[in-house]
């Protein structure tokens, strides 16, 4: 606990950033960006290309590390000491902007695949698919709506089915944080409100971060939004307060 | 719909690996069949029978036998895994040379310097004593355990060093070619030990028995195909587990499997040492039935033909790998005896028209044939323009696939 001590702040976070700056060739991708998400909140962020976005997912997961900054989760990790499978394996899922499925396996197969626990190579190779997976391979499957495509080829869902499947693939890893880039992308209206239902379900059990552009999804999660500009926090609040204020209206919803 | 899948499971083992496997079922026992009915003809069949496989022919099967399990270790990697050697023939040549070393051993005092303890090269070029890499290769079993574990070692450091520093894709090729040409030139040299230019040869028995003689090459032969039968096994084995799909995972979108928590380095290092090992064993194999090895197995090009059997035979399926290696070294034998000049350029345009026409290789031409003219019918499983897709009797019960789609 004695990373708690680091903190800025007195309350319990999930995600806990402070000044975090990453450049790359002389280009600041993140300029001192400090964020802070609690336990069970669901938050949304927005903001112009080159804001930042994709960047401090990538710092978060471990992909890219930081010039300086603190990064915490669960107010005991230290994410800049991890790569991207430790992160994921203390409870941090991704989401990619592009659906990434795995194509050529099965729907069921990039579920099973995705569960909790056995990464290693020889809990692999033993691999054994027991009821209590079966179970909860159900369970995800009918939260996403893919039943009957269970044992078809990835490769061959819709856009937007594949992007709930990578959704099910997350909630297989059973994280704590969820980290989702533009899940609405490509979809539908009728699948984008779906989604939009789907999170806030699943925020009554996970922290979730989700970076959309789609106002009409923001508007439908109903959660504080995030706006990042040129990699630092430009507003943070309500949408509706944000969408009102001016620096905000100058840099992103104005043009 | 799941209950499905576990009805399946149950059962040997056997049944386990060759589940939706139809193709590779066949094979093997078609492999099995060949490795027991050739040696009985070869023994007991008069010569000029039309029943009768000669010595000759025999040996030069057995020596298909091995490149298919070369094949089959090179598509467990670049068909599964995405990992693309150019580079495995260093392997297989280096699991030769430890069977030659057994087999140098072996000649004793019969050589043309008659010095028991060392062979005639080292006679000639003046040393007096063993060099101590090669103590211990007088014993069987020791040679045995340098089959798999000096191609095994090797891979280890090698993979460990690329795979952890993350390269990948064609600079990994590069790497691999590097490794093999590097090898090369090492074996060339005289004092490396192993026989410089001329390598190791005028090999006289093996475990005692005559190398010359028709038995023994029978139990070559019944070995190699053993060999091939246990090897794509043991791939079956490795593929059809989880790990198996995850080592799908990391050759479809490698990020994904990371994110996923996936230690993508450590499941390329177990995929590459195992290959490196199995294609070791090929290559133990190969030596004694060819008589000879010698630095020109390292060549670079040695390990791009492996890559075009896979690729003519089918990538990704394994039986396919088999298939691919025999047919191809099939051509070979034929077309450099037929018109040797050419047959470089006829391995090249096959190459590339396979790439062009047959992305799924020989073994993938039937399925491309229905979903072209045939479209109507049951493409179900089928993944688009994906090249990688394996074989398409390995996804679950396409008859029941199809019938639960419609409901």
């Amino acid at each position: 606990m004695s990373l708690a001590k680091t903190k800025h702040i007195d309350q319990p976070t999930v995600l806990y950033m402070d000044g975090v700056s990453v450049s790359f060739d002389g280009f600041k991708a993140l300029n001192s960006l400090s964020l802070f998400i609690q336990p069970g909140e669901m938050r949304a962020i927005i903001g112009p290309n080159g804001a930042g976005k994709t960047t401090m997912m990538d710092v978060i997961t471990g992909k890219t590390r930081p010039d300086t900054g603190t990064i915490l989760f669960n107010d005991e990790h230290d994410l800049t000491r991890y790569d991207e499978a430790q992160v994921a394996n203390m409870g941090v899922g991704r989401k990619f902007q592009k659906p990434s499925v795995i194509e050529s396996l099965t729907v069921f197969e990039n579920l099973e695949m995705s569960l909790k626990g056995g990464r290693s190579v020889w809990q692999a190779l033993a691999h054994k698919l027991t009821g209590e997976k079966r179970d909860k391979i159900d369970e995800i499957i009918s939260m996403i709506d893919l039943k009957d495509r269970l044992h078809e080829e990835a490769g061959s869902l819709s856009h937007g089915q594949k992007q709930w499947l990578e959704i099910g693939m997350l909630l297989g890893q059973e994280p704590e944080l969820l980290l989702i880039d533009e899940p609405a992308a490509g979809m539908t209206d009728e699948e984008t409100m779906k989604t939009a239902e789907l999170f806030k379900e699943l925020s009554k059990k996970h922290s979730l971060m989700v970076v959309e552009h789609d106002m009409d999804f923001i508007e439908a999660l109903d959660c504080r939004v995030t706006v990042l500009h040129e990699g630092s926090v430009l507003a943070e609040g309500s949408l509706e307060n944000v969408k009102n204020n001016q620096k905000v209206i100058e840099v992103y919803l104005g043009r | 719909m799941t209950s499905n899948i576990s009805n399946n499971i149950k059962g040997g083992p056997l049944t386990r690996l060759l589940m939706n496997d139809a193709a590779g079922r066949r094979l093997m026992l078609i492999l099995m069949a060949v490795s027991v009915l050739v040696p009985l003809s070869n023994l007991f069949m008069p010569e000029g029978s039309l029943l009768h496989v000669s010595t000759y022919t025999m040996t030069l099967l057995g020596k298909y036998l091995c490149y298919a399990l070369l094949a089959i270790a090179v598509d467990l990697i670049w068909g599964y895994c995405g990992i693309l050697s150019l580079g495995h023939g260093a392997f297989f040549a280096l699991g030769g040379y430890a069977m030659g070393m057994y087999l140098m051993r072996q000649i004793g005092d019969r050589g043309v310097y008659a010095n028991p303890d060392l062979p005639d090269f080292m006679v000639f070029l003046n040393w007096t004593e063993l060099p101590w890499y090669w103590l211990g290769f007088d014993q069987f079993w020791f040679a045995m355990i340098m089959v798999l574990a000096v191609p095994g070692l090797l891979a280890f450091v090698f993979g460990a060093l690329a795979f952890r520093s993350r390269v990948t894709g064609v600079y990994l090729s590069i790497i691999t070619q590097a490794l093999t040409y590097a090898l090369l030139l090492a074996f060339f040299r005289n004092d490396m030990g192993f026989g410089g230019n001329n390598g190791l040869t005028d090999f006289k028995d093996i475990l005692g028995f005559d190398l010359q003689a028709d038995s023994t090459r029978v139990a070559l032969f019944f070995a190699s195909g053993i060999a091939l039968v246990g090897g794509y096994l043991i791939s079956r084995f490795i593929v059809t587990s989880k790990l198996g799909r995850v080592l799908i995972a990391i050759r479809d979108s490698e990020s994904r499997a990371r994110f996923l928590g996936y230690r993508v380095e450590w499941y390329k290092l177990f995929v590459f040492v195992v290959s490196s090992m199995l294609a070791g064993v090929a290559g133990a194999l190969y030596v004694p039935q060819v008589g000879i090895i010698n630095p020109g197995e390292f060549a670079p090009i040695n390990s791009i033909e492996i890559i075009i059997w896979v690729a003519v035979g089918g990538r990704g399926t394994l039986y396919g790998a088999v298939i691919g290696a025999l047919l191809v070294n099939y051509a070979k034998t034929y077309f450099t005896g037929a018109f040797a000049e050419l047959w470089l350029f006829m391995l090249g345009g096959l190459f590339v028209l396979t790439t062009l026409y047959l992305p799924k290789g020989v073994v993938g031409l039937w399925a491309q044939i229905k979903e072209k003219y045939l479209s109507s019918g049951g493409s179900a499983g089928s993944s688009g323009g994906s090249s990688t897709g394996g074989n398409p009797s390995d996804s679950p019960a396409p008859g029941t696939e199809k019938a639960e789609g419609k409901a």
